[in-house]
């Protein structure tokens, strides 16, 4: 018999909805998947066993007493370690955290249990969110499903890698400068963040507030959507969660769109950029032409300063959010303890890894008296130049379309030495973080070395709907999503 | 460029972050190699531009000024390296 997983999560759905498959069977399927190639994919620190099969019984129960499940109809989720759920660890892959339990829950996680989740256990992460292999976790390093020596990407690693090895149909992620697309894109899988403010950040652990989302990862469009539509809305919990309605993202997922307007931009194509990347995603823009779609020529002339903005923002943000990191509230604490200030400084300096250092370091300097005018507000005026081409870009079209990162799945240890190297593969990818507008990466198709190659399309604020319509287009003319890594065919 | 060690633990400092020797002088070469990188942000002529803080302009979000229950003192002491049930517990700060 063919394995529940290898099903698009739409399919699961319906036979979920229609009673054709319990809860209970699927969340079986995966824990037993977990068990078996789990071991070589390292996606989850934590998996509850006896609380997951809990949860899909009692969803498998109110269904036959009649009861209207909510949209996610007991489908199991993973989540990424950073989001928090009442009295489960959440340790960002972090020592620091390491023996942290959520007093309360996210709001995404009240959502998806309201809408009928079953949430089986915590996906790998890098540290705080900072990398971009996954590499920088300081429990394991999460191998990519495609090929067990290669990164997932990251920061999200295992909650891509998750979805790509078919250990659960879907997961959450966090999106701070790439970290759902990236991942998706190197992994084959879907992976969405969402506008700024449409998701809640209440119980999201904090990286760089001003550029945070969480969002979704699905094997298929229709469960990213599916997963929007059932965590979007406002939530006064959250002062930057804008109070607009959610359009219903599935209902009109598979209308395609006419006389769609898909902008290119030439910035997209420029050095830097893999041959074999740039000819997949070449590819994909030739089958919306062939869907009817108008390809335009775009400038985001601003685009090739977003990694110096960002690499200023987002350490500056992280520096003043994990200051609350001290060894006295929660988290890791020093056997050491002098001072007071020795008590900080040793606490943090012996929980903390490398990178969550150096950005922590970096912020500082960059906030520093003297400083500040000449790195930190900089910043934030080429931001507004960032944020006008896009402005400009979407009086034009309807999407961006272009690649997701510069390469495929890089080997890991490759880049581990070289953070420049790191922070260059998030090039194509934050600058939607900068602008606060949606992105999507969806799969493409393979390179020729067998690795899979993902495409962004970006719209304009609050244009989720365009976006997951215009990934439909796409996906229901190409079946790229339907590519199953041979490691977890069965 | 690379920041001299006296620079790397001034902000070492600043950040209550305590690094060894090793540390001190990776720190000095990656943030200068990433300082270098972002220095070709002054290629930009910025004058006049108004900084964008966050991408969705909201401001004075407000709500009504009513009481609601927060988080249990044992439920926020629970995570606490070291408490005695009522409060977070420090070194002494006062000499004597």
């Amino acid at each position: 018999m063919s394995s529940l997983l290898n099903l698009p999560a739409a399919e699961l759905v319906t036979r979920l909805a229609a009673g054709d498959v319990t809860s209970a069977a699927l969340t079986e399927e995966c824990l037993a998947a977990i068990s078996q190639r789990d071991s070589s994919v390292r996606a989850f620190l934590n998996v509850d066993v006896e609380r997951s099969l809990a949860q899909a019984r009692s969803i498998d129960a109110r269904r036959a007493a009649g009861e209207s499940i909510g949209i996610l109809q007991g489908l199991p989720i993973a989540v990424k370690d950073l989001i928090c759920e009442e009295g489960v660890s959440c340790t960002c892959a972090s020592r620091m955290l390491e023996n942290y339990i959520s007093p309360y829950s996210a709001h995404v996680i009240e959502r998806l249990r309201a809408a009928g989740a079953v949430l089986v256990g915590r996906a790998n992460m890098d540290e705080f969110a900072m990398g971009s292999s996954g590499e920088n976790s300081a429990f394991q390093v999460t191998a990519n499903p495609w090929d067990l020596e290669r990164t997932p990407g990251g920061s999200s690693s295992g909650s891509a890698a998750a979805v790509a090895g078919r250990l659960t149909p879907m997961s959450l992620g966090s999106d701070t400068g790439g970290s759902i697309r990236q991942p998706a894109s190197l992994c084959g899988v879907v992976g969405l963040k969402p506008t700024y403010g449409r998701v809640s950040r209440y119980g999201l652990v904090a990286f760089a507030s001003s550029l945070d989302q969480i969002g979704p990862f699905a094997s298929d469009v229709h469960g990213a959507a599916l997963l929007l539509e059932a965590m979007a809305g406002h939530d006064p919990r959250d002062s930057t969660s804008v109070d607009r309605p959610v359009p219903s993202y599935t209902n009109s997922l598979n209308e395609p769109l006419k006389g769609l307007r898909i902008g290119v931009a030439r910035e997209h194509f420029a050095e830097g950029l893999d041959d074999e990347v740039a000819e997949v995603v070449r590819r994909a823009l030739d089958v919306y032409r062939s869907l009817g779609a108008e390809l335009i020529d775009i400038e985001l002339p601003h685009s090739k300063y977003a990694v110096a903005v960002y690499y200023l923002i987002a350490p500056s943000e992280a520096s003043s959010n994990l200051a609350r990191y001290e060894g006295i509230h929660y988290g890791h604490r020093t056997e050491k303890a002098g001072s007071l200030a020795d008590l900080y400084a040793r606490s943090r300096g012996e929980a903390f890894g490398t990178e969550v250092k150096r950005r922590i370091m970096l912020g500082v300097y960059a906030l520093s008296s003297g400083y500040y005018d000449q790195y930190y507000v900089k910043a934030l005026k080429v931001r507004r130049l960032i944020r006008n081409d896009f402005d400009a870009a979407f009086a034009k079209v309807d999407v961006i379309a272009g690649p997701v990162t510069p390469s495929t799945a890089f080997k890991l240890g490759e880049r581990t030495s070289d953070p420049m190297a790191m922070y260059l593969s998030d090039i194509y990818t934050i600058p939607a973080n900068l602008a606060g507008i949606p992105g999507i990466s969806i799969p493409a198709g393979l390179s020729p070395s067998g690795l899979p190659v993902g495409l962004q399309l970006q719209a304009a604020p609050f244009a989720e709907e365009t976006l997951l319509r215009a990934a439909r287009m796409f996906e229901a003319a190409t079946d790229h999503h339907r590519l199953i890594p041979p490691m977890a065919r069965s | 460029m690379s920041l001299t060690s006296e620079q790397v633990r001034k902000v070492a400092s600043l950040a209550r972050l305590e690094l060894s020797d090793a540390e001190l002088s990776d720190l000095g070469a990656k943030l200068g190699q990433t300082l270098d990188y972002v220095a070709r942000l002054n290629e930009l002529d910025t004058d006049g531009v108004e900084p964008l803080v966050h991408a969705i302009e909201l401001s004075n979000v407000l709500r009504p000024d009513v009481l609601a229950p927060s988080l249990p003192r044992d439920r926020g002491l629970a995570n606490a390296p070291r408490t005695d049930g009522k409060h977070f517990l420090v070194p002494a700060i006062l000499e004597g």
